[in-house]
C-alpha cells in the first residue's frame, strides 16, 4: 500500500515538475537576472508547486516505508516509477517510446519482480510505533 | 575526464550514502504500519531528533548538486544511466553499513533493475 503509494508519488510528482518547467522553458544558469525570471515563472505555476507538494509527499511515505522494510529491497522496487512514466506518457499522452526503453522496461520488470520475492525485512525489528500509543 | 569521474563518484556515493543514513535514522523510528495521522506525526518528530537523518539529507542534497554539476558537464544520456549504478551501490551499502542481508535473488533482482533504468534513460 505504501510502496504502490511512494512509486505513484514520485511519477506524479516527477511528470508534474516536468510539465510546470516545461512551461517556464530553458533556463540559462549563466545570468543571474535570467536565473531570477525562471525563479519567479516557476513560483507561479500551479504545476510546479503541486509537483512539489507530491514530491514532499513521496519523501515522507519513503521514510515511512524505511521504518520497517529493508533499503536493498525498497529502493530497487521503487525503480518501478522509471516503467510508470514511460507507461503513462504512451497511454495517456500518445507519447513514442523507443524499442530500446521497451526492453529497459522489461528488464525493470523482471529485476523489481525477484526483489519482490525476497523478504522485505532482513534485520531484527524495532517495537511497533503504533502500539505505543496507547501506554 | 577526471573531473566528470569525481562528480559521478559524488552524486553516487553521497546519494546512497545519504539514503543508508536516512534508512539508519527511519530504524531506530520504530516500524509505521497504518497511515494514521497522529502516529506518522510522531515518527516524523521522532526522526527529526536523530542526527543520521539531518546528515542523511544533506548528503542527499550534496548528490543532488553533484548532480547538476556533472549535468552541465556533459550529455543527460550519458549521465543519468551512470548513475544508475547506484542501485548496486546501494545494495553493497545496505548489507555493509545497515546489516541486511542481501541474498542471490536480490542481487539478481538489483543488477536487472540497474541495467532497465540504464536502458530506460538511454531509450
Amino acid at each position: 500500500m505504501l510502496l504502490v503509494l511512494v512509486v505513484l508519488l514520485s511519477a506524479v510528482g516527477n511528470v508534474l515538475l516536468s510539465v510546470g518547467m516545461k512551461h517556464v522553458g530553458a533556463v540559462d544558469i549563466r545570468s543571474l537576472g535570467a536565473l531570477a525570471a525562471a525563479g519567479a515563472a516557476a513560483a507561479i505555476s500551479p504545476a510546479v508547486w503541486l509537483g512539489i507538494g507530491s514530491l514532499l509527499l513521496f519523501f515522507i511515505a519513503y521514510l515511512l516505508l524505511l521504518s520497517w522494510a529493508d533499503y536493498s529491497f525498497v529502493s530497487p522496487v521503487t525503480a518501478f516509477g522509471y516503467v510508470l512514466v514511460p507507461l503513462l506518457g504512451w497511454g495517456l499522452l500518445g507519447e513514442q517510446v523507443s524499442p530500446l526503453r521497451w526492453v529497459g522496461i522489461a528488464v525493470i520488470c523482471v529485476g523489481v519482480g525477484l526483489v519482490s520475492g525476497t523478504p522485505p525485512r532482513t534485520t531484527a525489528p524495532v517495537p511497533m510505533l503504533d502500539e505505543e500509543e496507547g501506554r | 575526464m577526471a573531473r566528470l569521474a569525481f562528480g559521478i563518484a559524488i552524486v553516487v556515493l553521497a546519494g546512497t550514502g545519504g539514503e543508508i543514513a536516512v534508512s539508519h535514522a527511519m530504524k531506530r523510528v520504530g516500524e509505521v504500519t497504518t497511515l494514521n495521522a497522529r502516529t506518522i506525526l510522531r515518527a516524523i518528530t521522532r526522526a527529526a531528533r536523530l542526527p543520521s537523518l539531518w546528515i542523511g539529507i544533506a548528503l542527499m542534497a550534496a548528490a543532488f548538486f553533484a548532480l547538476l554539476a556533472v549535468l552541465s558537464w556533459t550529455e543527460v544520456s550519458f549521465a543519468i544511466p551512470v548513475t544508475a549504478l547506484s542501485y548496486v551501490v546501494g545494495a553493497f551499502g545496505a548489507r555493509v553499513f545497515l546489516g541486511e542481508q542481501v541474498n542471490g535473488l536480490r542481487w539478481l533482482g538489483v543488477a536487472l533493475v540497474c541495467a532497465g533504468v540504464a536502458l530506460v534513460c538511454l531509450g
